[in-house]
């Protein structure tokens, strides 16, 4: 690690005052950031923490039964209080690295993140979530830019993610065997307005829909409708846990599972 | 009834209170007053020439004491090699030299190019980052076979090719075995990999070098196996420092798995820096540096071919393995694929004609040595592999074409050099099928296929040789030291004991089942004795642990050393009870006269030998202390029978391990629960091994599997609950405890359960797939599906 200057705002003006500055960045349960930091593969000249900032961590219910998760929430918080509301949501946030992790790592970190192979990014997008920023809303849809790539600004904080509550849904995750995150994972889930299943761990660019799933699952809500459908390999990661061709099968596989479990 | 203490009792381990309670000492630990940090700069490139290293900014940054280089290690002696191998033409290996730091060229990613010690371990790695480096990129040699090609790049430019031997086993059965196999019946051939594997210890490894100017005395402390071993290796051969000035302390070490035996640069740098500077020099190895600098394991590419005649008996075996050494020959690196490897290949089978040929290679990787089992694992893995295709093409069971080729009479001489003097191949199967309910499995496997679940069951035999070794034979083989183990057996004057051996422990709980061996010959408790361990300035001499030789070695030559101490501690109570030598028997702490109520108890005995008014000195020196060196006659041969029941899901290609059952011949068991802990790691290792962990490199030689991120250890949930037995014991009939260890065979017996399951369920799906290389991850699984159909 290099040498940084550390704060820990308890308002989320403080916290986008003290990002404002060269170099700045936030700092969330550090699960991804703190391990780069040690590679020293990062050098940012000040860690703005963000587990002060109470207005910004916890699960509660809107008006319009819409789950809001705080920016700052952990992944065991989800995995405990999004239960009821949520069970998919809070069952995806539940397989989400191990006990450490999960007590520490936050939904706006992974988020902000955006690895090709984390899970909540499945659920926001999968979900048609809203990404609130301390300056603006943000719809998936728009948010996710390809690997790592993200709609944020420099200095722009996640305070809170409000995913609409599906009438069916279901998270299955294909764990990579050494990372145990996402090899692959697919989110599905059924609104009254039709259904969105999105495809993490897959592609180089990152989450995606897969719309012909989509498509066919809104006539037919039910694992056999995704017969015959098949995502290309090109365009998909390869490395030495899996080829693009199976991780392009494997998303069929998990499609069917979740339509099933949802 | 279980007994509560002594040989045979499950007596919980004493060392765990320290490392439950984290109060055990490791070398990290170890923090000496004035004390430098050491950052090695390492090669990014896997093969590259020196052009230049400029330390000028980084000399001059805060904190940095002294920036050394290859330079500085000219007419420095460089790390040496423990075993010469002797090629098939009769010529010596050949043998590189290998540098502390590098010196010319880079031979493979992570190879220390230059070290800066200073005042923090940030600091020193601040610096390191401002030395500039001119390296001219060269082609690297990654695989085995293009490495042996005409044209290839050298790994080392002044030998004559990438070849480090040429090894043929037993050289003079080459032609008939030729022969056999050319006019079998028969010949089941098997291309396979086992492939590289990196040990991962929970504990990297550490290093403090320490000097005392005023009596010229260096001090190792280092995360090793076997501290005498490196006082011998690095004293003698790198730093020139005799034994009586160099100390090396191996204090609690958090697992080894074979990667913490070798002496390894940084503990000779650390050392060598200490003499320079005059002050203590520290290493902490992060994981990351660990994947590319302890040695790694395995990685051989191997063809074998079984001959059978008409009814399955085995004719003859030919084996052609790639061997890779890395970039530099590792301590024991030659040992492993010869004669840890070919000499087990007879298994436990009578085959009369075996040909083993091994090419060792040099590579620009990390270099590869002993990983647990060390070239039995290689072994057994090709032989139960190709035993069991040989049975699915000759439409035989498995178990009967094994059984019909069984050694039933011991002492047995195997064609391959070894002789096992005792086993029962039948009994540990048969208890193996007791225990797996193989009449059970067609309809677990139709429940299976309910749930679009494709079931297998694999079963296997395997042979290991342990309690290594005979220092006379290995001396013939090339070992370059002798494997004997030593102990002292000090007994204080109120008969508290301490016993010094040179069986370092690092997770296989000697100090608790030693403990239990001397609790039982002497018959006081295990609490009054001390098994001390792991410093040279302690023990008399020490070839460390490995290749399950612990209790089997180092624990007879405890055995022998109480003996002596018995042997005297009776002469003693005789002159106390003014009897006669020869009358005096000793049973749970008491020495007695036969025939009489005259005793006298073992405290009193040892108070006399410290406090000797009334004790035979014309006869008899006071003081009760006794060493003894215990050198093997034999080998021992642990073997056994190991099954899995596995599950594949062929829809992803994932395989769930169902159920694992071992039944194992240890001999006689000093603590079952120890015993079946170390199994248990083992199978944990083994079935890792099968399933999971994988040592990758690209073409260029980048390490692409070097953090946990891409390397897959294996973990509680990747297993069932494992079933263990050890009860049908055959006796080691030549040491005194009749043992015969436990560590590997595990890891040994493993791997070939696990893929012979994984064949046999696609097999049973009709799926025509004969092999899968390991590891056996889904997307392999998936993609030898998608072959076969
Ligand atoms: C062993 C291990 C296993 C894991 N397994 C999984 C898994 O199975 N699935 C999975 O999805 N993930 C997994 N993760 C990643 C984990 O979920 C991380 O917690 C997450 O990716 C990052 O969250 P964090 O709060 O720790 O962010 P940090 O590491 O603190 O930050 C990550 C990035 O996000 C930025 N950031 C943090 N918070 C905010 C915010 N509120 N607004 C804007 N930017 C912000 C930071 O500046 C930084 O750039 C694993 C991690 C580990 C260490």
């Amino acid at each position: 690690m290099y040498n940084f200057e550390f704060e820990r705002p308890s308002t989320v003006e403080d916290a986008v005052r003290a990002l404002a500055g060269d170099e700045a960045q936030a700092l969330g349960g550090g699960q991804t950031l703190i391990p780069t930091l040690k590679q020293r593969l990062a050098m940012p000249s000040k860690l703005v923490s963000l587990t002060g900032i109470d207005s910004i961590r916890g699960v509660c219910v809107a008006d319009d039964g819409a789950v809001c998760v705080g920016g700052a929430t952990t992944h065991a918080t989800v995995a405990r209080e999004a239960a009821a509301a949520y069970p998919a949501l809070a069952a995806l946030a539940g397989q989400i690295g191990d006990p450490a992790v999960r007590n520490r790592g936050t939904i706006g970190g992974s988020l902000a993140n955006n690895d090709p192979s984390a899970c909540y990014p499945a659920a926001a997008l999968g979900s048609g979530a809203t990404i609130v920023t301390n300056a603006r809303e943000i719809a998936a849809d728009d948010y996710f830019q390809g690997m790592f790539e993200t709609a944020l600004e420099e200095g722009e904080i996640i305070t809170e993610v409000r995913f609409p509550v599906p009438q069916a849904a279901s998270y299955q995750k294909f764990d990579q065997p050494a990372s145990r995150f996402a090899l692959v994972g697919v989110f599905v889930a059924r609104f009254a307005e039709g259904v969105r299943v999105a495809v993490t761990g897959a592609s180089a660019e990152g989450v995606f829909r897969w719309h012909e799933a989509e498509a066919a699952l809104a006539k037919n809500f039910a694992a056999d409708a995704l017969k015959g459908l098949s995502l290309s390999a090109d365009g998909m990661i390869g490395d030495m846990h899996g080829t693009p061709e199976y991780r392009a099968h494997l998303a069929g596989v998990l499609a069917a599972r979740a339509v099933a479990a949802a | 009834m279980p007994k509560d203490g002594g040989i045979g009792a499950s007596t919980k381990r004493r060392e765990d209170i320290r490392f439950l309670t984290g109060t055990g000492n490791y070398t990290d630990d170890i923090n000496i007053r004035g004390q430098a940090y050491v950052h090695f700069l390492r090669s990014d490139v896997a093969h590259g020439r020196i052009k230049g290293i400029d330390t000028a900014e980084a000399e001059k940054m805060p904190g940095v004491v002294r920036i050394f280089t290859g330079a500085d290690f000219e007419g420095v002696g460089g790390i040496p090699c423990g075993w010469q191998v002797t090629d098939r033409h009769g010529a010596p290996m050949q043998e590189p030299a290998h540098p502390v730091l590098a010196q010319g060229k880079v031979r493979h990613v992570g190879d220390p190019i230059a070290a800066v010690v200073a005042e923090s371990r940030e600091q020193a790695r601040d610096a390191a980052e401002a030395i500039e480096v001119d390296i001219e990129d060269l082609p690297a040699v990654i695989d085995m076979k293009a490495a042996l090609e005409d044209d290839a790049p050298k790994v080392h430019d002044d030998l004559s090719s990438n070849l480090c031997f040429d090894w043929g086993f037993v050289e003079e059965n080459r032609e008939a075995v030729d022969k056999a196999i050319k006019e079998a019946h028969h010949v089941t051939t098997l291309e396979l990999i086992n492939q590289r594997m990196v040990a991962n210890p929970m504990e990297p490894r550490v290093v403090v070098g320490d000097y005392k100017r005023a009596n010229d005395e260096s001090t190792l402390y280092t995360t090793s196996q076997n501290p005498h071993v490196i006082r011998l290796l690095m004293g003698a051969f790198v730093l020139g420092i005799p034994e009586h000035k160099l100390r090396v302390v191996a204090p609690d070490v958090g697992g080894g798995f074979g990667s913490k035996i070798f002496h390894y640069a940084e503990e000779a740098f650390c050392t060598f820096a200490a003499r320079k500077l005059a002050r203590p020099v520290k290493w902490t190895c992060t994981r990351s540096e660990a994947f590319m600098t302890d040695a790694h394991g395995r990685d051989h590419v191997t063809k074998i071919e079984l001959a059978l005649d008409k009814d399955g008996k085995f004719l003859a075996i030919r084996t052609d393995t790639h061997a890779n050494m890395g970039a530099y020959l590792s301590t024991f690196a030659p040992s492993v694929p010869t004669w840890l490897h070919g000499t087990l290949m007879a298994g436990n089978y009578t085959t009369p004609l075996i040909y083993v040929n091994v090419k060792a290679v040099f590579t620009n990787t990390v270099p590869v040595d002993a990983y647990r089992g060390a070239g039995r694992p290689e072994a057994t893995f090709q032989l139960e592999r190709v035993i069991d295709k040989a049975a699915r093409e000759m439409e035989i069971d498995p178990v009967e074409l094994r059984r019909k080729n069984f050694v039933r009479e011991f002492p047995y001489a195997t064609p391959v050099a070894v002789e096992y003097d005792t086993g029962d191949y039948d009994a540990t199967l048969d208890r193996l099928l007791e225990m797996i309910d193989r009449d059970g499995f067609a309809a677990r496997r139709a429940e299976a296929a309910k749930r679009g679940k494709l079931r297998g069951l694999g079963i296997n035999c395997y042979i290991e040789a342990c309690g290594i070794a005979p220092s006379n034979l290995v001396g013939q083989l090339g070992a370059r030291a002798g494997l004997y183990e030593s102990a002292t057996v000090r007994v204080n004057a109120t008969g508290s004991i301490s016993v010094f051996t040179g069986s370092h422990s690092h997770g296989q709980g000697h100090e608790t089942s030693f403990a239990q061996v001397m609790s039982e010959m002497i018959g006081i408790p295990a609490e009054q004795i001390d098994i001390v361990h792991g410093d040279t300035a302690n023990s008399p001499m020490g070839m460390g642990t490995y290749g399950s030789r612990s209790i089997a070695v180092g624990g007879s030559a405890m055995v022998r050393a109480t003996e002596k101490i018995i042997g005297k501690a009776r002469k003693i109570a005789a002159h106390l009870m003014e009897a006669a030598e020869g009358d005096i028997e000793f049973k749970d702490g008491q020495f007695t006269v036969a025939g009489t109520d005259k005793a006298v108890a073992w405290g009193d005995v040892c108070l006399a030998a410290y406090v000797p008014h009334n004790y035979p000195l014309e006869e008899l020196e006071p003081g009760l202390e006794e060493t003894a060196f215990y050198d093997p006659a034999n080998f021992t041969y642990p073997a056994g029978a190991y099954a899995a029941e596995v599950e594949v899901d062929p829809e992803t290609g994932k395989v769930t391990v169902c159920g694992f059952a071992a039944a194992d011949d240890f001999g006689n068991v000093i603590n079952p629960m120890i015993v079946e802990g170390q199994v248990h790691g083992g199978l944990a290792q083994g079935i890792g091994q099968a399933l999971l962990e994988g040592c990758v490199y690209d073409e260029s030689g980048q390490l692409i599997s070097g953090s946990y991120m891409d390397y897959a250890m294996p973990r509680a949930d990747d297993f069932p609950a494992f079933r263990v037995d050890h009860s049908c014991a055959t006796p080691c009939t030549h040491n005194p405890l009749g043992v015969k260890g436990c560590g590997e065979a595990g890891a040994i017996g493993s791997p070939p359960a696990i893929v012979n399951a994984v064949v046999d369920a696609l097999q049973g799906g009709g799926i025509d797939v004969t092999h899968i290389d390991m590891p056996l991850s889904p997307g392999r699984v998936w993609q030898a599906i998608q072959g076969a159909n």
